[in-house]
């Protein structure tokens, strides 16, 4: 690799790597199919996940038909019920938003946004997507297997997940577990691939703290997800062990049906540690992302420099060290040391600092900024909104005390949905409206996206504000059916037909999008290359959608941050990264007030 | 496992510190100096990826000890221990092997240096053999242990036992096939660039999974017993 050494020691690569570094498809199978092109690989990623997620939206139906209507549908059984939730929120999870996040926006704007040609690994990111595939065929070949998917719930507690009884018990448990470990060997390979390219593929110029806060938020939950997955791995491998080899590491000795069975000497709690140390840091792998993207997301569209980008930078590094020692609020209910959940209490609350700064500073760039509500920003407020919303019921819960009695309660569900599942969701929608005339030349429609929008946003409040109320009046979840149940007034079931009602035509707004998704393809409005006049470098790329090798014959130069949007004095309202000095009227008052500091 | 995370989250705290955190980036503009440095290492890729997948791989045995300290600590011993693993002697023999094994790699990657490839050929060779000594080593463990009645599922510390030896039985086959890529791509006794940045990283994986090797020997041996009753004084 030809490096050039400067005088400070550090070290500048060539601005043209020998061509041979580069991976070259010959036939159309290497280019399209088993492509090592990162650009491909995200929008593989991205089909895949959003296609499993269709999976996961119908099971939520299913279960929202059930609880409006308990007992009117015969094909929705108790078993059946179980194994939507399990299904439904792993799929959500791990399947749809880390796939989604890491897999497809990592992949495809990491490369783009640092200035390389590709990831630094080709061969293991085109595994990592298979593997990926894998996972994903061996979940939903769990479906089909004898005695159905498992209903253990998404965290598989023991020792009920793996006993006669629980549904999927037989066959649906091992095939979950397989994909979880085929998941995160698969994912291993990507991370490593998104780290080191962040860390050794920028181009010159292109500082850390001059890559958008995109690559930072994907950056950092990368990190945290090559430290955490080994958690749900080593409690996968553990738990397989003792579904088919007969171990005991979670499970003690019991009485089942009556007879002894040969476990013993195993402990439960061990998986409830090892599950939620991987758990947690979830949350963030998943929200890290989004962080970043909706700075961005804002940015642009507000034309305004991010505020405070320093602190977003330290924010998202703390978020994500903060976030390897809370995972026992998880656990508040399982019995343990009062001293211990007093630690973790304190902690998850002080997550709330840096979190609070991210808001501020959002907010502060929407301040006095000139916003156009184009159908991207609209998801992104609508993403900050929702997040304030479920974080401050996180609050509420972060507390032992207020977590003891809410904990079964609907209230959990409200929580968790409105801070990792819409406001996550809402960004990756952002995102795709955002990033669309990139990867494809075209953009999306804007009216069928304005529509997306508001059912989507405004349906998202009719579902789970109520649940909330639902939450606090005791309503349990996970629970089939509630029957008589004296504590909760009739209201409650007029309440659920109505978030059923809601769920339905939040679903359905989903086809309006993947049919825009579609049809852009083909009718979409030509965009150019930079539709949003964005000043970071995956908008500064000579074709679009950008070629194979991202940057024609020379790399770019990186001259600035990635938010110059206003500049006084500038001719126009933003100056791409690349643009170089002599080129901005502005310079001359530019460098005087650098040299003021 | 903390000790795990405060060795990386030093490791990231330093490299952080050196990445200009405290930098006004919308202030500068142009250039700094007079060609901007990304600040990225010259490491080679190859390396800093091996170097991340070792935190991978690190957590993943952090954690498995950890899960085993829990284990011990959180309940009475007298389930763990009912009939106590012994300590074969065939271990210590195994454990030979894999310090021969890493210091044949450390002595190859010193000869690559100097590009002494003969050397280099035999001391690939060496290692690879003690490797596979080492695992065909452990599998006789595994027969010796299940011919006296200790089977994976007798006992939560047999269960341990032979995860923990699996896991890095196959981390270390994964190694060999690395090590044998590497073997390949030195026979031909020309010492090359991608030859010698393998016997690097061959020689770099061998020594982090000899360390590993350690720490699970020393906890299947119960010299780190005092460490799970510092572990178990601090839960309960």
């Amino acid at each position: 690799m030809g490096e050039v050494i400067f005088g400070s020691g550090g070290v500048v690569p060539a601005a043209e790597l020998p061509d041979v570094e580069l991976y070259h498809a010959k036939t159309w199978i290497t280019k399209y199919v088993f492509s090592q092109d990162a650009k491909v690989i995200a929008v593989q990623y991205s089909i895949t996940a959003m296609a499993i997620g269709v999976v996961a939206l119908v099971l939520s139906w299913l279960m929202r038909l059930q609880l409006g209507f308990p007992g009117t549908f015969s094909f929705i059984s108790a078993e059946g019920y179980y194994q939507f939730i399990t299904m439904h929120g792993m799929i959500m999870v791990i399947y749809l938003l880390t796939a989604l996040f890491l897999g497809g926006f990592g992949n495809y704007l990491i490369p783009l946004m640092v200035g390389a040609r590709d990831m630094v690994f080709p061969y293991a990111n085109m595994l990592s997507y298979w593997l990926y595939l894998l996972a994903v065929l061996v979940l939903v070949a769990s479906i089909f297997a004898p005695g159905g998917p498992t209903g253990a719930g998404w965290t598989l507690y023991p020792p009920q997940a793996i006993l006669g009884g629980t549904p999927g018990a037989e066959a649906g448990i091992i095939l979950m577990l397989l994909s979880l470990i085929l998941f995160i060997i698969g994912f291993t390979m990507g991370g490593l691939n998104y780290v080191v390219t962040v860390l050794q593929g920028r181009t010159r110029g292109m500082t850390l703290m001059r890559m958008p806060l995109t690559v930072w938020g994907i950056f950092t939950a990368t990190v945290m997800a090559l430290l955490a997955f080994p958690a749900l791995f080593v409690a996968a491998v553990m738990m397989l062990f003792d579904r088919t080899l007969g171990t005991s590491f979670f499970m003690p000795s019991l009485v089942s049906m009556g007879e002894h069975l040969k476990y013993g000497g195993g402990s439960p709690i061990l998986w409830q540690h090892l599950f939620w140390f991987f758990g947690h840091p979830e949350v963030y792998i998943v929200a890290l992302p989004a962080f970043g993207i909706v700075s961005d997301l804002i940015s642009v569209h507000a034309r305004k420099a991010i505020f405070g980008y320093r602190m977003m930078v330290w924010a998202i590094v703390i978020i994500g060290a903060l976030s390897f020692v809370v995972w026992a609020h998880h656990m508040y209910v399982s019995g343990m040391n009062l001293n211990f959940g007093f630690f973790f209490a304190v902690t998850t609350l002080i997550i709330a600092v840096p979190t609070a700064i991210k808001v501020y500073n959002w907010v502060l760039t929407l301040w006095h900024a000139d916003i156009h509500l184009t159908v991207p920003m609209l998801f992104a407020l609508g993403f900050v909104v929702t997040f304030v919303n479920g974080g401050l019921t996180g609050l509420f819960l972060g507390n032992v005390v207020v977590d003891l009695p809410l904990s079964a309660t609907m209230f959990v569900v409200a929580h968790f949905h409105m801070v990792m599942g819409v406001a996550p969701i809402l960004v990756v929608f952002g995102g795709i409206y955002h990033w669309y005339p990139k990867v494809t030349g075209r953009m999306m429609d804007d009216r069928l996206g304005k529509l997306h929008f508001w059912v989507t946003f405004l349906g998202a409040y009719a579902i789970f504000f109520p649940m909330h109320y639902l939450g606090l009046i005791g309503v349990p979840r996970r629970y089939y059916e509630l029957g008589e149940t004296a504590f909760i007034p009739k209201s409650a079931e007029t309440l659920n037909v109505f978030i059923t009602l809601a769920a339905l035509i939040v679903g359905a707004a989903q086809m309006v999008f993947l049919f825009n998704l579609v049809r852009s393809l083909f009718n979409g409005r030509l965009a150019g290359g930079n539709p949003w006049n964005a000043t970071s470098l995956e908008w500064q790329t000579p074709e679009t959608p950008p070629a194979h090798g991202n940057w024609g014959k020379e790399l770019p130069v990186v001259y600035r941050w990635a938010y110059d949007y206003s500049v006084p004095g500038a001719e126009r309202d933003f100056i791409p990264q690349n643009q170089p000095p002599a080129g901005v009227a502005a310079q001359a008052t530019i460098t005087a007030v650098s040299a003021a500091h | 496992m903390l000790l795990f995370l405060a060795v990386v989250a030093a490791i990231s705290g330093w490299w952080l510190s050196q990445q200009r955190l405290t930098s006004k980036p919308w202030l500068e503009e142009g250039v700094q100096g007079d060609f901007p440095g990304t600040g990225a290492s010259s490491l080679p890729a190859a390396k800093l990826g091996l170097g991340v997948f070792l935190a991978v791989v690190g957590s993943l045995f952090a954690l498995l000890i950890s899960a085993y300290l829990m284990r011990v600590s959180t309940t009475s011993l007298n389930i763990l221990d009912g009939p106590k693993l012994p300590g074969p002697r065939l271990l210590w023999f195994n454990t030979g092997m894999l310090v021969l094994s890493s210091v044949a790699l450390q002595w190859a990657w010193l000869q690559a240096r100097r590009r002494q490839m003969d050397g280099v050929r035999v001391n690939l060779l060496v290692a690879a053999v003690s490797a596979l000594a080492f695992v065909a080593g452990q599998l006789l463990v595994w027969r010796q242990l299940t011919q006296s009645g200790y089977f994976l599922t007798s006992s939560p510390a047999n269960s341990f036992f032979y995860l923990l030896t699996g896991v890095h039985g196959l981390h270390v086959l994964g190694g060999l096939a690395a090590l044998g890529r590497t073997i390949a791509r030195a026979w031909p006794g020309v010492a090359t660039e991608p030859m010698r940045l393998g016997v690097e990283l061959c020689a770099i994986y061998w020594h982090f999974l000899l360390l590993i090797w350690l720490v699970v020997f020393s906890l299947v041996m119960g010299w780190a017993d005092d460490f799970a009753d510092i572990c178990r004084a601090l839960i309960t």
